[in-house]
């Protein structure tokens, strides 16, 4: 079994407030995560942790083999220079809840903006990924449009063709479908299903249960900062172990 | 059948009088108030301009004499291009300073937030005639003496542009701020680096924020460029003043330079429209 992610002990505070109290987390190659659990969880600020994007206070996590954001040396971990970690972004998609496409940029630029800048890619070749990502989501008629003149699902669709665009080896959804309204949610869950058939490993935080069901390998739930426990879905969603987990899934049935 | 649909009153007796079962006409209220006061507003404008227009003290053909002059004209050329260069440089440095203003260093924060402190508070006639006395406290900067380092044209660019960035550093930092968090966070998360972050994705869209004070400031510093008559500069404004200390018609020269930052003014109005218009691309009001 080789491990894509691996989360140890990973510790994370704002302020007094403890979020995450002590995470193990592993995720198989090819493998989707879905992380379910109630707002407060911590299971938004894991999935930022895993790119970097929060820093944690203790623990470690490494994608493919390498620790991110920081280097190893003996016992002590020293934090990477901005380059460094910027470089290991590129390798993860992140895909947000309230899509954060760059409402300057056409549809078109929002997707070969990372690849030319960051990748350095050469900008025709950049361009036909892009149409080609558009083509799979469904949008390769709206390439010169702004975000603004799309529909939530649009926008969030063009958000993934924006992750997919870096070949990413791991994507990381952060509620992808909660700021949209309940006819869009579809089309974009629609999009990660197709996503994940191609065997891209994902982690997919949400509160859409039939999706989990679904696509999900792996279902995580989380409360108060821990992960509480984790099984196919199968196990978690229809014999949950735990009675916090049957009081969450009654809840939201 | 449900009774109560819109275009039919469930209820005949409720239409009104008259309307013979067609949908009835909406009258708009009258406004005899409004009338009068448009009607009062134009005659007193009306008599204003023709006070203005006929009193010979106004000496409009003076006016239009000096109007297209060289003095006025090389005046106005040396308002223009201190104006431009005044505010590149200012805005240049202002951008500089917002950008160490929201750094992480704390010494630069510091240093940032204690220039704008600094040139905020000095009034900028103090600041110009200070500069213009550099000599007294330097008397010989790198080999060369202070005075002929500084000309008056020189010591305004200087303490204009530092006055200006001092200005410059909060509108661009309130721009700045007003870029949805959520954006950096995108675009660090796409790998791209600091400075691309900040010039590709951040500035952009801080510029809507920014056009309006900064075309505000484009105005104020067009005709605060005029303080430097002060030093002896030949501005638009020294121009004229330099012509009625000889012929004393010091009102109509004074039309004159008054008539030319109307019309510069007025220009900039119309560029900054366009300059917003394409900084709003993007957004739900420029579809």
């Amino acid at each position: 079994m080789s491990a894509m992610v691996e989360v140890r002990s990973v510790h994370k505070s704002f302020g007094p407030l403890g979020v995450l109290k002590g995470v193990d987390l592993q995720v198989r190659t090819g493998e989707v995560a879905v992380v379910l659990g109630p707002s407060g969880s911590g299971k938004s600020t894991l999935l930022r942790t895993i790119n970097h994007l929060e820093k944690v206070d203790s623990g470690w996590i490494s994608v493919n083999g390498a620790l991110i954001g920081y280097r190893r040396s003996g016992d002590r971990l020293h934090e990477l220079r901005e380059r460094d970690i910027l470089k290991q972004r590129t390798r993860i998609g992140f895909v947000f809840q309230n899509f954060h496409l760059f409402p300057h940029l056409t549809v078109l630029e929002n997707i070969t903006e990372a690849p030319v800048s960051a990748l350095r890619r050469p900008k025709a070749e950049a361009v036909r990924t892009a149409e080609r990502l558009l083509d799979r989501v469904g949008l390769a008629d709206r390439a010169g449009a702004y975000p603004k003149q799309l529909s939530g699902g649009q926008q969030q669709r063009v958000a993934i063709a924006r992750a997919l665009a870096l070949e990413p080896e791991l994507l990381l959804f952060d509620e992808p479908t909660s700021a949209l309204d309940p006819e869009l949610v579809g089309e974009v869950l629609d999009v990660i299903r197709d996503v994940a058939d191609q065997g891209t490993t994902m982690i997919v935080v949400t509160h859409e249960i039939g999706f989990a069901r679904e696509v999900a390998d792996t279902v995580v739930f989380m409360d108060g900062g821990r992960i509480v426990e984790q099984g196919p879905p199968g196990e978690v969603l229809d014999r949950p172990r735990h009675e916090r987990t049957r009081a969450f899934l009654a809840k939201v049935l | 059948m449900p009774s109560d649909t819109l275009d039919a009153p469930a209820v005949p007796a409720a239409a009104p009088p008259g309307a013979d079962a067609a949908v009835p006409r909406i009258v708009p209220r009258r406004r005899p108030g409004r009338w009068a006061a448009a009607v009062l507003v134009l005659v007193l404008a009306a008599l204003a301009v023709t006070s203005v227009v006929r009193n010979p003290a106004f000496q409009w053909g003076v006016v239009a004499d000096y109007f297209l002059t060289d003095a006025v004209l090389r005046g106005l050329g040396l308002t223009l291009w201190l104006t431009a260069v005044v505010m590149v440089l200012g805005f240049a440095v202002g951008t500089l300073l917002a950008v160490l203003r929201l750094s992480g260093n704390p010494v630069l924060r510091g240093v940032a937030w204690g220039y704008v402190w600094l040139f905020r508070s000095m009034p900028i006639l103090v600041q110009l005639l200070f500069w213009f006395n550099i000599g007294a406290l330097y008397p010989v900067v790198l080999g060369v003496r202070t005075v002929d380092l500084l000309g008056p044209v020189t010591v305004a660019v200087i303490g204009l542009t530092l006055h200006e960035a001092a200005y410059a550093a909060e509108v661009v930092r309130g721009g700045i701020l007003s870029v949805d968090k959520g954006q950096l966070e995108a675009a660090q998360s796409l790998g791209l680096g600091a400075w691309r972050r900040l010039r590709r994705i951040v500035l952009p869209q801080a510029m809507r924020s920014i056009v309006p004070p900064a075309g505000n400031m484009l105005i104020g510093t067009l005709k605060g460029t005029s303080i430097v008559s002060v030093i002896a500069v030949q501005d638009l404004l020294y121009s004229v003043q330099l012509v009625y200390h000889r012929t004393y018609q010091v009102i109509p020269l004074l039309l004159v330079a008054t008539i030319w930052y109307v019309v510069v003014t007025s220009v900039l109005g119309v560029g900054q429209h366009y300059v917003e218009r394409h900084y709003a691309r993007g957004t739900a009001g420029a579809r």
